[in-house]
């Protein structure tokens, strides 16, 4: 058999975040090279500041500025950096507590190497260059030679900033290989000579097209391989009048159910070859093969009389 | 042992609108428990576990968002489990709430849905673009419209029962200060005159995309002695699975959405739903699934449903009212749509609907459907603690 199909398939999507009142005074402030956490009713300062106590829940809204130095309470060696991680050279993942808090935050120290690392070294904030308001205005830590600022406690700060950053984008992205599976693969590779070939349940007899492999109903699998159409009947429709996201197919056109001769259930297609208000449900259509070897381009009209509504009302 | 009485003593929603940008996700969560728990006049001690839902997370692109909610929601050292079944998740996370109390498992439940769609765009993360797949050539409602023609082929209802659904549904929403579209300018020559989307489905038949979330306390019959507000006993809940795709699927009137009311009704002792039920908060996420659940769910024969919409049954002031918080069609965070429902209906059973109020509500069904009419969920309120 041939060879079973697989392709990248990436998801990616600049998802936005709305911060609330906390999150975006903690990013201002790391743009206006201020450090902000937030103080707990049992008086413990958290950075980077939460909303609601992790503790209790209760709202926490006390904000106070920390110091851009603090120690490190651990750390791990980062021998072989990742794409956007903050270095591109080796690194030190840290934990740092920075002075006036009472929790560490994670971010990376740039050192020579792990033995410049150590728990309970101190350390300082590179700040970036151009700031924006985000957690990467932060460049990265770097062991502080003792010319930093001295050891402070956190101070009561208003948390207000002129042109707050409000919002975030977060892009995310995924890589995943995906398989379509045998039945699809033996399905692509009949539609090159195109031919629509389903596959038939044994125990049920409904023939499947696209094939999946396995009868949804049954849950057995499914290897009776049956050629159905070309020809068929359109069972419902809808006329689109706005373009979908990504398809560029001139609107309106009619993107209808078709029961291919021989199937047991309908599958999807555009209608062309005739003005889009004058398709009708029963409509007998064929397809029309694009030259690239996939998926019927549309499929119009064969001149054939209308299907009777007996004939695929219980495809519809 | 038999199962708790379970009564609904406690609901909160936000308003609901197009974009939250004042708050983050956990605010808007942490705003509808908080008044939920509020109007119950209890505080998060009091709740013995938390039950979440929203729909997939492709929709803001947190995964498991459960995972950083447990302080917002006050759920510190205590169970939180989240619930996940597409456009139903709302309706599926009050049953699996509900059965917690049900079942002797915990007292007092917060259960909480939401979706900030602002966020995101739920149209990307329904339609990936899956290699080897022909793509979904149609948009949005491109997937319910030939549904659409197929119910009012085989039932001969005429083309203006969408508008219809869509005129009474904007103007209830303008009795609920919580729904999204308070379109307060409305007509149904306005409805009629909208665009074509995807023919037989206008715009103004479309719902809106919302942020919003919504939040339930549930407790035993101890629980509920103690709460100063009348409760809303649950009388029967169901929930019901189809693939989204066989051969003999009724997308018109799909089988699971029958077997999931039927058993509903059993529980609760109905016979006659028509009759017996005071007020109904379904999910139609476009006009014309109004009468197609009507028939699905056993209020209208089939072929039979868009007549009750033709004759004003369905009005507020109708003699079986749907969707009187304005319904999907005025407001829609996706994985919060189902929850409303339910919450709506217990509103109702409660008499604290406020100015959409259906006078002398006894009882009222909650109904959620999602993932291509795969997932059903139900429930059915009523004033009276249940007998059996």
């Amino acid at each position: 058999m041939t060879e079973v199909l697989s392709a990248p398939l990436v998801v990616e999507f600049p998802f936005t975040r709305s911060l609330g009142p906390v999150q975006s005074a903690f990013l201002t402030g790391l743009r206006e090279r201020t450090v902000l956490g937030v103080r707990t009713g049992d008086d413990r300062v958290l950075v980077p500041p939460v909303e609601y106590d992790p503790v209790t829940s209760a709202e926490l809204r006390e904000l106070v500025e920390v110091g851009a130095t603090g120690t490190v309470t651990t750390w791990a060696w980062n021998p072989d950096p990742g794409r956007n991680q903050p270095l591109s050279t080796p690194f030190a993942w840290v934990l740092v507590r920075l002075d006036g808090a009472d929790t560490a935050m994670l971010h990376a120290l740039d050192a020579a190497g792990p033995d410049a690392v150590s728990t309970g070294m101190r350390v300082r904030i590179r700040w970036a260059a151009e700031r924006v308001g985000a957690i990467t205005d932060i460049a990265c830590f770097e062991p502080d030679d003792g010319t930093g600022p001295p050891e402070r406690a956190a101070t009561a700060h208003h948390g207000e900033f002129t042109d707050p950053v409000t919002g975030i984008v977060a892009p995310a992205r995924l890589d995943y290989v995906y398989s379509p599976g045998r039945a699809q693969t033996r399905y692509l590779a009949a539609l090159a000579d195109r031919k629509m070939i389903g596959e038939r349940c044994p125990s049920c007899r409904k023939v499947y097209i696209p094939p999946r492999g396995a009868c949804p109903t049954c849950g057995v699998a499914t290897e009776e391989q049956v050629e159905v159409g070309p020809g068929g009947t359109i069972t419902t429709f809808c006329i689109v009048n706005i373009k979908a996201r990504g398809l560029d197919i001139e609107v309106p056109y009619v993107y209808a159910h078709i029961a291919l001769d021989g199937a047991d259930l309908a599958l999807h297609g555009r209608i062309g070859g005739l003005p889009y208000d004058q398709v009708r449900m029963g409509m007998r259509v064929e397809p029309v093969w694009s030259d690239d070897g996939g998926f019927p381009d549309h499929y119009r009209p064969t001149g054939e009389p209308d299907a009777g509504y007996d004939t695929y009302k219980e495809m519809v | 042992m038999s199962k708790a009485p379970v009564a609904v003593v406690g609901i909160g929603q936000t308003k609901h609108v197009a974009a939250r940008h004042d708050v983050s996700i956990a605010g808007l969560l942490r705003e509808a428990a908080l008044r939920a728990l509020a109007d119950a006049e209890l505080t998060f001690a009091d709740i013995d576990a938390v039950v979440i839902g929203k729909a997939p997370d492709f929709f803001e692109g947190v995964m498991m968002p459960e995972l950083y909610l447990a302080d917002a929601l006050g759920a510190v050292g205590k169970p939180m489990l989240r619930v996940h079944t597409a456009g139903s998740v709302g309706g599926s996370t009050a049953l699996v709430a509900s059965n917690l109390v049900a079942a002797r498992v915990h007292r007092t439940v917060l259960t909480v849905a939401f979706e900030k769609q602002s966020e995101s765009n739920a149209m990307w993360g329904l339609s990936l673009p899956i290699p080897f797949q022909q793509p979904l050539l149609a948009g949005a409602g491109g997937f319910f419209a030939p549904h659409v023609r197929a119910y009012m082929r085989r039932t001969g209802a005429p083309d203006h029962i969408g508008s219809l659904v869509a005129f009474k549904d904007r103007r209830n929403a303008l009795k609920n200060p919580y729904a999204h579209l308070h379109e307060k300018d409305i007509t149904l020559e306005k409805v009629r005159a909208a665009p074509m989307l995807w023919d037989p489905i206008r715009y103004s038949e479309t719902c809106p995309s919302s942020d919003g979330a919504v939040a339930m306390v549930l407790t035993d019959t101890e629980g509920a002695a103690r709460t100063p507000r009348p409760p809303a006993w649950l009388h029967g809940g169901a929930m019901r699975s189809e693939p989204t795709m066989f051969a003999g699927k009724d997308y018109v009137s799909p089988q699971a959405g029958k077997d999931c009311a039927a058993d509903v009704y059993r529980q609760a002792g109905i016979t006659d739903p028509r009759r017996e039920i005071d007020a109904v908060e379904m999910y139609v996420p476009f006009s014309w699934y109004e009468p197609m659940w009507l028939e699905n769910l056993g209020f209208a024969a089939e072929g039979e449903g868009w007549k009750l919409t033709e004759a004003g049954v369905t009005e507020l002031d109708g003699d079986l009212p749907v969707n009187p918080s304005g319904g999907v069609l005025s407001t829609n965070p996706i994985g919060a749509s189902g929850m409303i429902r339910f919450a709506e209906a217990a509103l109702q059973v409660r008499g604290q609907a406020g100015e959409h109020q259906v006078e002398g509500a006894r009882r009222a069904l909650g109904h959620a459907y999602g993932g291509g009419a795969q997932f059903f969920s139900m429930w059915l309120v009523g004033a009276d603690r249940p007998t059996t």
